[in-house]
């Protein structure tokens, strides 16, 4: 996009302005103005979204507790409470502890909230509509996310009070082991694809919905609900709430927080939630091709014209959209379903249970890839890792390919090798 | 000389200028908490750095490993070691000068080797700055698995017919250093495990 606007921003401009103004500076603008525009986007996604979300929580929990929750703001569903709540909250008094350290308390919520959102520059919404579309962005997405808990820490330390501290260490703890096995399920949509790239990811599972990784084999099947027991965790909802367990710290790491600032720490939760449920919807269901390829169908893909192109992407970015509030509601489901587990219950959960297992699927995965790299419904295009080690094959002077290297033990470059190096 | 601004630049000024400065606030400060805050600023701006490069793969390595490394740090080196709250550490005289004569070597080592680099001299610069926009190939961490797993195909045109079969990659080395981790991690296991008497463990039951 920045390159666009820079070959054409100086024809929009008035002649006499352009003539003016240096070369440079047009680039320099070109890029400002590209980058704003994603970045307004994605900060519209991530506010937007907790509000809705945020909403949505209080609905669900009435729901499930059988009340009605919110009614009155905004009409018969209560659609504008959150705001309303926002606005109460830029109302409140700013509060701070009188022996907290008053730099790293005020910077905490806005290293949570720019880890949040900095996953989503990664993170494609259709195919190609991403703000920075990198070659290693699943990892780039579990590296900023893990900054995440740097906030949280802050936050528990700065407050000076034992509330804080508690929360924020039961916070490390999780996170820090839970990290283990949520890599290890994350390597195994890596594996088949044979890329770290979400946009190829995605691209390999469209079709129908037998293309989804989820269905590719067993081992995949279990390693989903493995990836979203750890990302329930890595994102600190309940049942693994124990950094802010009401009951017994309070409200744990933001005990000391009041107004806006408070905020930032749930908009970052909610962005959370929606990153890790983009993740899974990519890595596991299919991205934005939906269990039925209405798109193509339609008629609607890039062949046909950009506008169609454009509507079929935009057909695309609902389903995913769709996609993840559904594994969102989830979350929510299953935080005002299940009672929170004590620290020694989630350290079990995570060692005993989280990580054998996703070793096992692992090597399950591992060991179908290679035996049938196609999957359980043999009906997937070639993934990424293979067509690039066909393209890069030397071809010798008949046009057959060569074997590209003499370690492979002269079996063709599978895609599993190449996400298997990748992932360790 | 005369280095032709762009985006480019502007930002590598923006990312070193911070990792310098960040840098420098480690030293002088003396509350540890905020000394590890400013450490993983530092290498947050590093990683940025490599980010402008296009190394997307070593970009995200650098923030999962040395700043998620730095956090770790933090909590279990400084948190929980500590006597009371928001700690600070006194240098002595003798500390500052050893600190200085270790790391004025080091600059002095690295300086020339930083400028004895043909392409990052003077008129090198536009120069470089061009290569930057070639690096910006978007399958890199693609080429280094390859590379890891014994392919080296960034290499295969340059290379004589008859070197080719030899170009085995990285996969010993690779493979060296994951069974090297591998102990290391059992290893931790075994140093942290639970450290149970026989006669604690019959009374427990």
């Amino acid at each position: 996009m920045a390159d666009y606007l820079a070959k054409h921003l100086p024809g929009w401009l008035p002649a006499w302005l352009a003539d003016w103004l240096p070369d440079w500076t047009v680039e320099v603008a070109a890029y400002l103005i590209a980058a704003m525009v994603h970045c307004l986007l994605l900060l519209h996604v991530v506010a937007v979204g907790a509000l809705v979300f945020i909403w949505l929580e209080r609905k669900v929990a009435g729901r499930i507790q059988d009340r009605l929750g919110p009614t009155r703001v905004g009409g018969k569903f209560g659609w504008l409470h959150t705001l309303a709540d926002g606005i109460k909250l830029i109302t409140k008094e700013d509060l701070m502890p009188a022996g907290a350290d008053a730099l790293l308390f005020r910077l905490a919520p806005y290293i949570s909230f720019c880890a949040s959102f900095a996953a989503f520059l990664a993170l494609p919404f259709s195919d190609g509509w991403v703000a920075v579309r990198l070659n290693t962005a699943v990892f780039f997405i579990l590296a900023v996310m893990g900054l995440e808990v740097f906030g949280v820490i802050l936050a528990g330390y700065a407050s000076a009070s034992k509330w804080s501290l508690f929360g924020a260490m039961r916070e490390a703890a999780q996170v820090v082991s839970y990290e283990v096995p949520m890599g290890l399920c994350v390597v195994v949509p890596v594996l088949i694809a044979g890329t770290m790239d979400l946009v190829e990811i995605g691209r390999l599972q469209a079709g129908w919905l037998n293309n989804w990784l989820i269905f590719h084999d067993p081992f995949t099947f279990i390693t989903f609900w493995v990836y979203f027991t750890c990302a329930t965790a890595s994102v600190n909802r309940a049942p693994f709430d124990l950094a802010e367990a009401e009951s017994e710290l309070v409200a744990g790491f933001h005990t000391e927080y009041s107004g806006l600032r408070w905020s930032f720490f749930f908009m970052a939760e909610y962005g959370s939630m929606f990153a890790v449920s983009g993740l899974a919807a990519i890595l596991f269901f299919g991205g934005w091709n939906g269990p039925v390829p209405v798109a193509s169908m339609l008629g609607l893909t890039h062949e046909s014209g950009w506008l169609a192109g454009y509507l079929g992407n935009f057909l695309g970015m609902l389903n995913f959209v769709f996609k993840c509030c559904l594994w969102v509601t989830f979350m929510m489901w299953v935080r005002w379903t299940l009672p929170r587990l004590r620290i020694d219950q989630v350290m079990k959960v995570c060692l005993k249970y989280c990580t054998p297992i996703a070793a096992v699927t692992f090597l399950g995965a591992v060991a179908w890839t290679y035996l049938w790299p196609g999957g359980l419904l043999d009906l997937r295009s070639e993934p990424y890792g293979a067509r690039y080690a066909e393209a890069q094959a030397p071809v010798d002077a008949a046009g057959r390919p060569q074997e590209p290297v003499a370690s492979a033990g002269g079996e063709r470059l599978a895609a599993g090798d190449l996400a298997g190096a990748e992932s360790r | 000389m005369t280095v032709e601004p762009n985006w480019h630049t502007f930002f590598f000024l923006l990312f070193a200028g911070l990792a310098c400065a960040f840098a420098v606030a480690v030293v002088i400060t003396s509350n540890i908490v905020r000394m590890a805050l400013y450490l993983i600023m530092s290498l947050g701006a590093t990683s940025g750095l490599f980010f402008l490069a296009g190394a997307d793969f070593v970009g995200a390595m650098q923030l999962l490993i040395y700043v998620g490394g730095t956090l770790v740090l933090l909590i279990f080196g400084v948190m929980l070691t500590a006597q009371g709250p928001f700690i600070s550490m006194k240098t002595s005289g003798g500390d500052w000068i050893v600190a200085f004569l270790l790391s004025g070597c080091l600059l002095a080592l690295l300086i020339p080797a930083a400028f004895s680099v043909p392409d990052w001299r003077g008129r090198g610069a536009s120069r470089a700055d061009a290569s930057a926009a070639d690096l910006v190939q978007h399958d890199t961490a693609t080429r280094l698995g390859m590379g890891l797993l014994g392919a080296r195909v960034d290499r295969l045109e340059e290379r004589p017919e008859h070197l080719k079969g030899g170009m085995s990659g990285y996969l010993l080395p690779f493979e060296i250093v994951s069974v090297h981790l591998l102990v290391v991690l059992i290893g931790a296991a075994y140093l942290a495990r639970t450290k149970r008497r026989a006669s604690n463990a019959r009374q427990l039951g």
